[in-house]
């Protein structure tokens, strides 16, 4: 019998079992790894979070990624961590730690949020999901619970780690929706962007958000473990029709790049994590002003007015990375042009027309759908307007030069289907 | 004309790192080593037939990586083996363990406290600024406090800029890592004792200090170097055990020309109008050179080699003041077969690492209870390692040796130093009980055992009253004040004289510093 998250790992009465290594296991398995490891023939993996997670089940993620795009991809996610926030105070102390105005979140509404320390440089992004009045749930990509903790003195909260109570799939691109009607009748047929609402799939209460990194059409389902092998089996037989493909973080991460979704750990650093202070960033460099308040006093509030009122010096921007000098380049060396076959995350420097050093790209990849190179690159302010001209690094036959990229909005791929 | 530049008293390693870059730089050297084999206290010996055995030290961190490149010393057979893991067993429950991997230490540190197992890694960088701070430190020559010098004073200052830029932060960090106990600055950050009881433990080690005594969080980070980022993978076991790494070492220097010769005792240095000008073998041999390096402890040197005569009465009291008061001892055990830890059972990783009997605050500080009042600890901190698991080449298959560091065994006794070797047997079956009840089946898997108390460290091992670091590593004893205020370059009163051991800046562990810093000063001055 498979046993999953604390409980399996840490037996709480003490008992001896005769294998140590099966009893403290490093990454573990999540609920659904009975089903995700049977199909995943590449054994292609990695770890998130402490947790197996599939990069791709195939030996490359191409069918999973236009499953995404074309059909849908059923992903496992519940290496996310979750918190659950509830007590009278929970909204006035979320608006506190977050930099979006969580008293303004409806009941059944979901906000993509950040949160930053005292100076206003950013955590941690992730979301708020309001269950009911005084019950509300954090996402991130960190651990997040002890920040919370340190934060809530004062408050009438409670904050429980639930991260590896509840199994998380998400179910994204233009045929989720039919999927997920078929299996909860009709559950999420009129279910509004950002928001959420219980359902049943197989007789298990599950909760669905319309939520995603995939910025598609799409939803994630939260469920208690015991529950997750009965939601998968059920997604997985009713969404044969409509081409729903498992799918793993190679295909995702695709999709994320073309959405313009930033990573923590990749795009940018926990401030709690850097080393020095230049490493550290803040909401508006990241493209996240337009969800920071500053009038209902969070943490950081005072740095983010001030940030707001005199500028950023960074600003992460999309960069669309010219074809015609790319393969120009490759041709001198008699060579078809080259990229990277998924998306990447090695970061590589950004110069400006004379070649001076402005800022990088830290995640990027080609574009299936748009037939385009992209990447998110941060950059000093003076290079940040759509349309500047930047130069970025190609690496040919070994030599490091660079080719022509020009500064574009994000995101770069917004389907219609994703709101409506 | 003297027949050697340089005449160097033990060949410890650090003594083998000042003879190798002495004879790099084309220097004649000489080592001489009183006991048969070489490295002092970082030292491999096959104590019983098949089974090789660190006697001393037994794991591997601070090493100055660049001693490493400039020596070659991997071209001369140095290799480190990193530890994966930390393992503290514990009657009850299954113990901890903290791993290389980020999150299975949370997972595992959750157990105890979920906001010790999430704040890990912000103590971890904390710790990491602070080493890169540190490491300035202990890679120069201390500053001289008080000396007007401009090169002194742009040293100094250099100093202050490099702790400005820490921000305020961390110069308050610094100010309170300066002055605390080990566990109330680790409780700063941590709260479950399962935690701070292992990791307070690196505070103590080699001092007569308690867990809760002031001064001893700085010792703490002088261990945490070794590990930065948080990962335990800069620990290592030395291929071969330590003597292995001080091996390597003698290999460079005999590659580069010195000379090492062991069995050879030095009586005394010779001195002629206050200048060092050679030394007198036991058995009456005389040689001379033109400087002698000590790396033999402050006190052997000063009060035994050279003779008080020699000094101003205030250096003589400064050398008597200085601390080693040893409190910790050594038991080496030669095994049949693994045994299992009741909580943990099995050979796996988890024992791959360290594994360290510390599982309560209280259990450390009623340890050092006994040893307050002139007694060992009846139930002592150990350090465990069994380097066999990871490196087979130093036991016969499938048998193992094991290596228990042991504290507290104050060198003073209540009934006075000279008792120790009539209780060294009941000291062995202390750190045997105290380890079985963790590993029930340890005593019938023992086939020998090397017990070594104080007393043992200081008449085997030439290291007095049996301290580890040739003088404790307390703060007064540290940067400027190592050995004696004003003398802590490397020179000594006597011309020609000079130390080289762990007796002075940066201090004990095998890091090779002392030995390498002694070399360059030296050169530096022109002095050979
Ligand atoms: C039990 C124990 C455990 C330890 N554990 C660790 C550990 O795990 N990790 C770590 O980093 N450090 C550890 N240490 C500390 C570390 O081993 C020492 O700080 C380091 O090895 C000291 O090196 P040294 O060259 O300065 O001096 P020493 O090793 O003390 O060398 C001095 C040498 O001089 C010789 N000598 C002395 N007098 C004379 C004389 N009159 N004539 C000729 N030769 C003479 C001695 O025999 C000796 O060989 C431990 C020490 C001990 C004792």
């Amino acid at each position: 019998m498979f046993r999953f998250g604390y409980a399996g790992a840490f037996p709480r009465d003490g008992c001896v079992v005769a294998n140590p290594v099966a009893r403290f296991p490093m990454p573990i398995a999540t609920p659904f790894h009975p089903r995700t490891s049977a199909r995943c023939v590449s054994l292609f993996y990695k770890d998130w979070a402490g947790y197996y997670a599939v990069r791709s089940y195939d030996t490359t993620h191409d069918r999973e990624y236009f499953a995404f795009r074309h059909a849908c991809g059923l992903i496992d996610v519940t290496p996310l961590y979750k918190y659950d926030v509830r007590g009278e105070d929970a909204a006035r102390f979320l608006a506190r730690v977050m930099v979006r105005d969580i008293r303004k979140l409806k009941v059944n509404q979901v906000y993509y949020v950040c949160w930053c320390d005292d100076h206003g440089r950013i955590i941690d992004d992730g979301t708020v999901s309001r269950l009911t009045d005084n019950d509300y749930r954090v996402t991130s990509s960190e651990p997040a619970w002890h920040w919370l903790q340190r934060t809530s003195r004062g408050y009438r909260v409670s904050i429980e780690d639930v991260s590896d109570a509840i199994a998380a799939l998400s179910l994204q691109g233009p045929t989720a929706r039919d999927v997920l009607n078929n299996v909860t009748e009709d559950a999420v047929a009129k279910l509004g962007f950002f928001k959420l609402t219980r359902a049943k799939i197989a007789r298990a209460d599950v909760i669905v958000s319309r939520t995603g990194y995939t910025g598609d059409l799409g939803y994630e389902i939260w469920m208690a473990n015991d529950d997750a092998l009965r939601v998968y089996d059920a997604l997985y037989a009713k969404g044969h029709p409509f081409g729903l493909q498992p799918a793993g973080l190679d295909a995702m991460d695709v999709t994320r790049v073309e959405a313009g979704f930033i990573l923590n750990g990749v795009d940018y650093y926990s401030a709690l994590r850097c080393m020095i202070p230049s490493r550290q960033s803040t909401p508006f460099e990241l493209g996240l002003g337009w969800m920071v308040s500053t009038e209902h006093g969070c943490i950081g509030s005072e740095a983010l007015a001030r940030e707001r009122e005199y500028g950023s010096i960074r600003k992460l921007v999309g960069l669309d990375v010219d074809w015609n000098e790319t393969e120009a380049l490759f041709r001198s060396h008699r060579l078809p042009p080259e990229v990277h076959p998924g998306a990447w995350r090695d970061p590589r420097p950004v110069y400006d027309a004379r070649g001076a050093f402005i800022g990088q790209a830290t995640s990027g990849a080609w574009s299936p759908l748009l037939k385009k190179n992209l990447a998110l690159a941060t950059l000093v302010r003076e290079h940040t307007a759509p349309g500047t001209e930047v130069r970025f690094e190609v690496t040919v036959e070994y030599e490091r030069r660079t080719v022509k990229a020009t500064v574009t909005e994000t995101p770069f791929f917004n389907p219609e289907r994703k709101r409506k | 004309m003297a027949r050697y530049d340089a005449i160097i008293v033990g060949a410890g390693h650090n003594g083998l790192v000042a003879a190798a870059y002495l004879a790099k730089a084309g220097r004649r050297v000489l080592v001489l080593e009183q006991r048969p084999v070489i490295g002092g206290a970082a030292v491999t010996e096959e104590v019983f037939p098949g089974f090789q055995f660190s006697v001393c030290s037994y794991v591997v961190s601070l090493f100055r990586p660049h001693i490493i490149r400039e020596l070659e010393l991997t071209k001369h057979g140095m290799q480190l083996i990193p530890l994966e893991c930390s393992f503290t067993p514990h009657l009850e429950g299954p113990g901890l363990v903290r791993w290389s991997d980020p999150n299975r230490t949370r997972r595992e540190v959750s157990r105890f406290s979920r906001k010790d197992a999430e704040i890990y890694p912000e103590f971890a960088l904390a710790m990491s600024k602070m080493s890169f701070f540190v490491k300035h430190i202990i890679d120069s020559p201390p500053p001289e406090i008080g000396s007007l010098h401009p090169n002194e004073i742009t040293k100094l200052m250099g100093l202050f800029g490099r702790l400005r830029d820490l921000g305020p932060d961390m110069m308050e960090l610094h100010a309170q890592l300066l002055t605390m106990s080990g566990v109330d600055f680790l409780r700063m950050w941590f709260e479950a004792d399962a935690l701070l009881a292992p990791m307070s433990c690196s505070g103590i080690i080699g001092t007569f200090l308690g867990v809760h005594s002031p001064g001893t969080a700085y010792v703490l980070l002088h261990h945490y170097m070794g590990e930065i980022d948080g990962a335990f993978r800069s620990w290592g076991f030395s291929k071969g055990g330590t003597g292995g790494v001080s091996q390597a070492i003698a290999n460079a220097a005999v590659h580069h020309g010195a000379a090492i010769r062991t069995d050879a005792r030095v009586a005394s240095v010779v001195i002629r109008n206050n200048r060092a000008k050679g030394v007198v073998l036991e058995n009456g041999e005389e040689i001379d050179a033109r400087v002698v390096i000590s790396n033999a402890d402050p006190r052997r040197t000063f009060l035994t080699m050279v003779g008080e005569n020699h000094f101003d009465a205030d250096f003589v009291t400064q050398v008597k003041r200085y601390k080693y008061r040893g409190s910790s001892g050594k038991v080496n055990l030669a095994l049949d077969r693994f045994p299992d830890f009741t909580c943990r059972p099995g050979d796996g990783v988890h024992v791959r690492g360290d594994i360290a009997v510390a599982p309560s605050l209280e259990y450390l500080e009623r340890a050092y209870d006994d040893a307050k009042y002139g007694e060992f600890s009846k139930r002592p901190y150990l350090n465990v390692v069994v380097p066999s698991l990871v490196d087979p080449s130093v036991a016969p298959p499938g048998k193992h040796v094991m290596s228990i560091f042991v504290q507290y065994a104050p060198y003073h006794l209540k009934g006075g130093a000279e008792t120790w070797p009539k209780r060294r047997e009941e000291f062995g079956d202390t750190v045997v009980d105290t380890l079985a009840e963790y590993a029930p089946g340890l005593k019938e898997s023992i086939l020998h055992r090397q017990v070594l108390t104080p007393w043992d460290l200081e008449h085997e091992m030439g290291l007095t009253e049996g301290n580890i670091f040739q003088g404790e590593l307390s703060l007064e004893q540290l940067l400027f004040l190592r050995p004696v205020q004003g003398w802590s370059r490397y020179r000594t009163p006597v011309r020609n004289l000079w130390l080289c051991g762990s007796g002075t800046h940066p201090g004990g562990g095998i890091m090779g510093a002392p030995g390498e810093l002694c070399a360059k000063s030296l050169m530096n001055e022109g002095a050979v």
